[in-house]
C-alpha cells in the first residue's frame, strides 16, 4: 500500500483562507450567509471557515451544521449510521445564501442527501458547495463553487482528510 | 439491531445507541416538515392482537414520519376470530413483503415465538406481551427522565445514580418490568413500592429495592416518581380490599405530591384512572410528563424502527438474542 501526503497543515490552512476570500467575493459581503458544514469533518471545516470569513467581511456570518443520514439513498446497502446532530443557526435558512462545506467531494450523493434535507428545513434564496478535495468521479450533475484542491485519482484510491481537532494531526493523504 | 424483543438483554450501548438517535429524531420534529424521506419503501405492520390505542397510534406516527408505509392489523374483525393461528398470520405478512411487524400480544414470550420461528424474515418489536415486556415503553421513560434531568446535555448521558420509584400494579405491569432492566442497565437506583398482593414473587430476582409504604419511599427523596396504572381488566381476584382504600394508602394526591424533593418528577404511562393511582392536581402538575411522554414516545419508536430497517438487514440471527 502506497501512502503520499498531498496537504500539510500549511496548505489546509491557505486553502481555507482562499475559500473564505472567495465566499465573500462571490456573495458581495456577509450579508445573508450562512455556513453549514457535513458532519464530521464538513463541520470542523465550516467552525475554521466561520471565523474567517466574519473576520474578512467584517460582520459575523452564522456557522451551523446539517446531518444528511437519513435522506442518504445507500442506507440499506450499508451496516445502520447513526445520525449526527443538525443544528441550523437561530436566523434559519430562509432566503439566506446558504454554502455547505464538506471535507471530499466524490460522488456527489451526499451533496444530494443535503439539498433535500435542506429542502425540509427552509427555502434558501442560494445553495453553494465548498469543499476542501475535489477528487472526481461524480455520479450526478453537480459541481462544487470553491474549492480547496483538485485531486486527481483513481476511483479505488482512498483520500484522507485529517483534521487537528478530530484526529490529532493535520494532512490530507491518498492511499493505492 | 434485528429485533427489540425485550430490555433484560439490552445491553448499555445499544440501549444509548437507541436514546441518542431518539434525541436527533425529536430535534427533527421541531422542523416545519417532519417527514424524512429515511425508510421510503419500508412496510411496517402493526399487529395488535390487544386493545391500545396510544402506543399503535405512536407506533403508526413513527413510522409515517419515516416515510414507511404502515399496514394496521387488529385482531379483532380479523381471521384471528376465525380461528386463525400466528404462525399463518405472520406467513401471511410475510408473504405481503412486511420489513417490521410490531406486535402486541396477550401471551408473554408471543414476540419471540415470531422472531426466532422462521416464519417471517422481518425485524420484530415488541410493543407489549402479556405481563413479560414493552421495551418501547420503557425507552421513552427513560429517554423523558434524562431530557427533563440534563435537557440539551442529555445526549451519551446514561441515568447513573438517579433514584426512580415505580409504584402500584408491579404485578401486572409489563411496563414496570421493562422499566427495572433497563433502568438498571442505565446505572439507575429502582424502588418498587406496592401493596404486598401486587409484588411478583420472583422479585427477589431482580435488581431493585421493594417497599410498601409511598410516604416513606416519597421522604427518600426520588429523582422519579413512575405511577402505574392499576389494571382493573387484568385483575381476576381481589388484590385489595376497595379502590378508595388503594387510592388512600399508594395514590399520589396533593398532599404526597407536596412532599416531593424539588425538581422531582411525575410520570405515567397512560392511560390514567385519575382519582385511583394519580390525583388531577398531580396529573396536572408542571411535575408531570405525561404529556412529554407520548411525545417522546414517537422519538424514540422512530429511532427504534430507523436502527431496525435503515441498515443492511443482518443475515445471521445472533446478534438479536444479544
Amino acid at each position: 500500500m502506497n501512502t503520499r501526503t498531498v496537504m500539510h497543515d500549511a496548505d489546509i490552512a491557505r486553502a481555507l483562507t482562499r475559500i473564505s476570500h472567495e465566499i465573500l467575493e462571490s456573495n458581495k459581503g456577509p450579508e445573508g450567509l450562512v455556513l453549514l458544514g457535513i458532519p464530521t469533518r464538513g463541520v470542523t471545516l465550516a467552525d475554521r471557515i466561520g471565523p474567517l470569513v466574519s473576520d474578512f467581511g467584517g460582520a459575523p456570518v452564522p456557522v451551523g451544521s446539517i446531518d444528511v443520514t437519513m435522506y442518504r439513498d445507500d442506507l440499506h446497502r450499508n451496516p445502520t449510521r447513526t445520525p449526527r446532530k443538525t443544528e441550523i443557526p437561530a436566523g434559519g435558512i430562509d432566503g439566506k445564501t446558504v454554502v455547505l462545506i464538506d471535507d471530499v467531494l466524490f460522488s456527489g450523493r451526499s451533496i444530494r442527501a443535503a439539498l433535500d434535507a435542506l429542502q425540509d428545513i427552509g427555502r434558501p434564496a442560494a445553495v453553494r458547495l465548498a469543499t476542501l478535495i475535489d477528487r472526481g468521479h461524480r455520479e450526478l450533475p453537480i459541481r462544487p463553487d470553491f474549492v480547496g484542491k483538485n485531486l486527481p485519482s483513481a476511483r479505488d484510491e482512498r483520500v484522507n482528510v485529517r483534521l487537528a481537532e478530530i484526529d490529532g494531526i493535520e494532512e490530507v493523504t491518498i492511499e493505492s | 439491531m434485528r429485533h427489540l424483543l425485550d430490555t433484560q438483554h439490552l445491553s448499555r450501548a445499544a440501549a444509548l445507541e437507541i436514546l441518542d438517535v431518539a434525541e436527533d429524531m425529536a430535534d427533527t420534529q421541531r422542523r416545519e416538515v417532519k417527514k424524512l424521506p429515511t425508510l421510503r419503501g419500508k412496510t411496517v405492520v402493526n399487529l395488535f392482537f390487544e386493545d391500545s390505542t396510544r402506543t399503535r397510534i405512536s407506533f403508526e406516527a413513527a413510522a409515517k414520519r419515516l416515510s414507511a408505509d404502515v399496514i394496521n392489523f387488529s385482531a379483532k374483525g380479523s381471521s384471528v376470530s376465525k380461528g386463525e393461528s400466528l404462525q399463518d398470520t405472520a406467513q401471511t405478512l410475510q408473504a405481503m413483503g412486511a420489513d417490521a411487524v410490531v406486535i402486541r400480544h396477550g401471551a408473554s414470550g408471543a414476540p419471540r415465538t415470531l422472531a426466532t420461528s422462521g416464519w417471517i424474515s422481518a425485524g420484530v418489536v415488541n410493543a407489549g406481551d402479556g405481563t413479560h415486556e414493552h421495551p418501547t415503553q420503557a425507552l421513552l421513560d427513560a429517554f423523558t427522565i434524562r431530557k427533563r434531568l440534563f435537557g440539551d446535555d442529555s445526549r451519551g448521558r446514561d441515568l447513573h445514580g438517579i433514584r426512580v420509584t415505580i409504584v402500584g400494579d408491579v404485578l401486572h405491569s409489563r411496563v414496570a418490568r421493562s422499566n427495572v432492566w433497563l433502568l438498571h442497565t442505565l446505572g439507575a437506583h429502582v424502588t418498587l413500592v406496592a401493596p404486598p398482593t401486587l409484588v411478583p414473587q420472583d422479585v427477589t430476582g431482580w435488581p431493585v429495592e421493594v417497599d410498601y409504604d409511598l410516604d416513606h419511599a416519597i421522604a427518600a427523596g426520588p429523582d422519579a416518581l413512575m405511577m402505574l396504572r392499576i389494571q382493573l381488566e387484568r385483575m381476576s381476584a381481589a388484590y385489595f380490599p376497595t379502590e378508595r382504600e388503594y387510592s388512600r394508602r399508594y395514590g399520589l394526591d396533593a398532599r404526597r405530591l407536596q412532599a416531593l424533593p424539588d425538581g422531582s418528577i411525575v410520570l405515567h404511562p397512560g392511560p390514567m384512572n385519575r382519582g385511583l393511582e394519580i390525583s388531577a392536581e398531580a396529573a396536572d402538575s408542571p411535575r408531570s410528563t405525561v404529556l412529554e411522554q407520548v411525545t417522546n414516545g414517537v422519538s424514540v419508536r422512530m429511532a427504534v424502527l430507523y436502527l431496525l430497517l435503515a441498515g443492511e438487514r443482518p443475515d445471521t440471527e445472533k446478534e438479536d438474542l444479544r
